[in-house]
């Protein structure tokens, strides 16, 4: 018997009962159409995390003070005081991968300007940073190279921060105060949003590192260097130089650990990708269990229909159906009942994760390649789950089946 | 023999044993018969003597437990399941006592299905299957779902479903047991007709000595053996006997065919004595 055949007789038989047969697709209807949902949110998370890690810049290489080993008694990043600006020379000087490198000096601080204060960071650093991070002013200017050489009370604020303290006017060229110091606001930056890690980028003032090291924090060493690289490869490439110029630097004899550790953005991003695939794939398997029990929907049904049917069996093998015929019908009747279903929980699936975008303002993006496995996924259910009735169908006993009532 | 050339069926000594858990049961015990092309055989018996045994080997939905069972000069008894199909499929057509027409499929359909099995293309399915109905007399009726059809064209639709494949031999398990008197004649003439005018070798199992005396030979089953094996001697003809018959039916056929609207299974009941 041809495909084409079995396959209008399957249509035949699931249009004579048409509740029955929607009732029985609907499992598998709500099981791909909430795989097809819930991997199109796992990957606008995930085009979400690749965002942020483009926004630390292009071929970012990042180093802190502090060990990255886990185990034994650590001091944090705070309490390494080797990391310093010659350290940024020296890199800068002898790495030839590295195209920019700026330092960061972290303090906190309140800031103050007339009736208005806010609690935030201070960052020091040099005016390449803004480069490296490719962050330009949104009004003025970032602080010169003169006035880190100078130590100046000047500073740049993030968007946040300068939202808390101007309502509405414009801070450039204001005094704000800074602990007990005035600070001049050279320029506002334009907004980064999050960042990987969730925090606020735009909740941060930017200042001259001499002038937080000097001034707010009273040290003389520097916590992070952030510095790019002259090519993605190189940023990798960079990470070995680094370590063993850093290592030399800082005196630290072989067998000993780093006393500080270097990260690039393509690590980041792995780690990252890695931690948003984890959830796409833990969503998409809760998912997929819904696909399993409408299977198990299918197989109940399958096994209705052939008791239900077992006179039209035996008639079919009377007339000369052999145990594959009437085994592939019945086949045929549970893939079509999944086929069909999965091509409407595709659309379901669909139209869901439209339906959250638009009013739960979050990311989603279909992928043809989840539509695709799950259309398979549903076929596969289709066939594991029809399979043993249709066993069933085909071996029948004709006579006995030409006798049941 | 001459009558060996000719045979279209040959059993020999064939025995059918069923375990009904510790209980056998032999359903058949040695049957040795001959049928030849072109016959009209009636097998009667009471219930449990066998018939409906011998009609399912004869039909090769069951194989012989021991003896041979030649149909067409090819031995059956050790034949695959799929061989067993292939030869129901284009040797023989079936006729059941209660039609076993699928519902809710329109009569073209019905009788389409051996073809279907067949593998014939759809166009000469369609052609194949009208014509099988022109024979029964119900071409006008191919449109038409088996519970908006009478009992009787019920049964000739099965008749033509059993022709579509241009079969040797017609096996009808109790025709018409489930009509009443003028539609078996009816069907009986089918099946007459059938006989003489294309040769068609034709099998029936009844209990019904007037259904039997339509047929050419009857033989008659009791405990598993052929206990009587002749000729009739006062064959009816259906279409003699037809004009004969009070045609009251043709009043109720309207009716009747409103009954069977309501119960496909049942049909219209047998007429009142």
């Amino acid at each position: 018997m041809d495909f084409v055949n079995t396959f209008r007789l399957a249509l035949l038989a699931l249009a004579r009962n048409k509740l029955r047969s929607a009732l029985t697709m609907l499992g598998i209807i709500i099981g791909v159409g909430a795989v097809i949902a819930t991997v199109s949110i796992g990957q606008g998370a995930e085009y979400l995390v690749q965002q942020g890690i483009q926004s630390m810049g292009t071929n970012a290489v990042f180093i802190a003070a502090g060990s990255n080993r886990p185990g034994g008694l650590r001091m944090g990043s705070w309490a390494i005081k080797t990391l310093t600006m010659d350290d940024v020379q020296a890199i800068l000087r002898e790495v030839p991968m590295i195209r920019e490198a700026a330092p960061a000096v972290m303090g906190r601080a309140q800031v103050v300007y007339q009736n208005q204060n806010w609690s935030t960071s201070i960052l020091g650093t040099t005016p390449n940073y803004f480069e490296i991070r490719s962050w330009p002013a949104q009004s003025g200017v970032a602080f010169s190279q003169e006035e880190v050489d100078l130590a100046e009370n000047v500073c740049v604020l993030g968007t946040t921060v300068a939202n808390f303290l101007f309502a509405n006017e414009n801070p450039v060229g204001k005094i704000i105060r800074i602990g007990t110091l005035p600070f001049r606001v050279d320029g506002v930056l334009e907004s980064k949003g999050q960042s990987v890690m969730g925090d606020d980028q735009d909740d941060r003032i930017f200042a001259p590192y001499t002038t937080v090291q000097k001034k707010i924090a009273g040290i003389t060493w520097i916590q992070f260097i952030n510095a790019s690289a002259v090519s993605p490869e190189a940023s990798q490439a960079a990470v070995q130089p680094i370590t063993a110029l850093l290592r030399e630097r800082h005196r630290i004899h072989p067998g000993e650990d780093d006393d500080f550790f270097v990260r690039t953005q393509s690590e980041v991003a792995d780690l990252a990708g890695q931690t948003s695939r984890v959830m796409t794939l833990l969503l998409g398997s809760v998912a997929s269990v819904s696909l399993l029990v409408g299977g198990i929907g299918i197989m109940n049904i399958m096994l209705v229909s052939v008791t239900e049917r077992t006179r039209e069996i035996g008639v079919r093998m009377a007339v000369g159906a052999t145990e594959q015929d009437v085994q592939s019908q019945f086949l045929i009747e549970a893939v079509t009942l999944s086929m069909v279903g999965g091509s409407i929980g595709i659309m379901v699936g669909l139209v869901g994760s439209s339906v959250i975008n638009k009013f739960l303002a979050w990311p989603t993006l279909i992928s043809p390649k989840a539509m695709l496995i799950a259309a398979m996924f549903s076929v596969a259910v289709g066939i594991f789950f029809g399979f043993y009735p249709a066993r069933k169908a085909a071996q029948l006993d004709p006579i006995e089946a030409l006798r049941y009532e | 023999m001459e009558q060996n050339t000719a045979a279209v069926i040959r059993l020999e000594s064939v025995h059918k044993t069923y375990h009904l858990g510790e209980v056998q049961v032999h359903a058949l015990r040695g049957v040795t018969l001959q049928i030849r092309s072109g016959e009209f055989v009636a097998i009667m018996g009471a219930s449990g003597s066998g018939k409906s045994t011998l009609m399912n080997i004869l039909g090769c939905l069951d194989r012989p437990t021991k003896g041979h069972y030649w149909l067409d000069d090819a031995d059956i008894s050790h034949m695959s399941k799929n061989e067993l199909a292939r030869i129901r499929n284009r040797k023989l057509g079936f006729v059941f006592q209660q039609f076993n027409l699928l519902s809710r499929t329109s009569a073209l359909e019905n009788v389409e299905l051996p073809t279907i099995y067949a593998g014939i293309p759809p166009a000469e399915r369609h052609k194949r299957a009208r014509e099988a109905l022109e024979r029964v007399g119900l071409g006008d009726r191919a449109e038409h779902h088996p519970s908006q059809l009478s009992g009787g064209q019920q049964q000739r639709v099965a008749i033509a479903r059993a022709l579509v494949n241009h079969p040797q031999i017609v096996l009808a398990d109790e025709p018409t047991g489930n009509l009443d008197s003028r539609t078996s004649v009816e069907i009986m003439d089918i099946l007459q007709r059938l006989n003489e005018e294309e040769g068609l070798t034709v099998v029936i199992v009844t209990h019904e000595p007037d259904i039997a005396r339509y047929a050419m030979r009857a033989i008659e089953f009791r405990d598993g053996k052929i206990r009587r094996d002749q000729e009739i001697e006062e064959r009816q003809i259906a279409r003699e006997v037809l004009p004969t018959l009070p045609s009251l039916e043709d009043a109720d056929a309207e009716e009747a065919e409103e009954e069977s609207k309501v119960a496909p299974g049942e049909s219209p009941a047998k007429a009142p004595a």
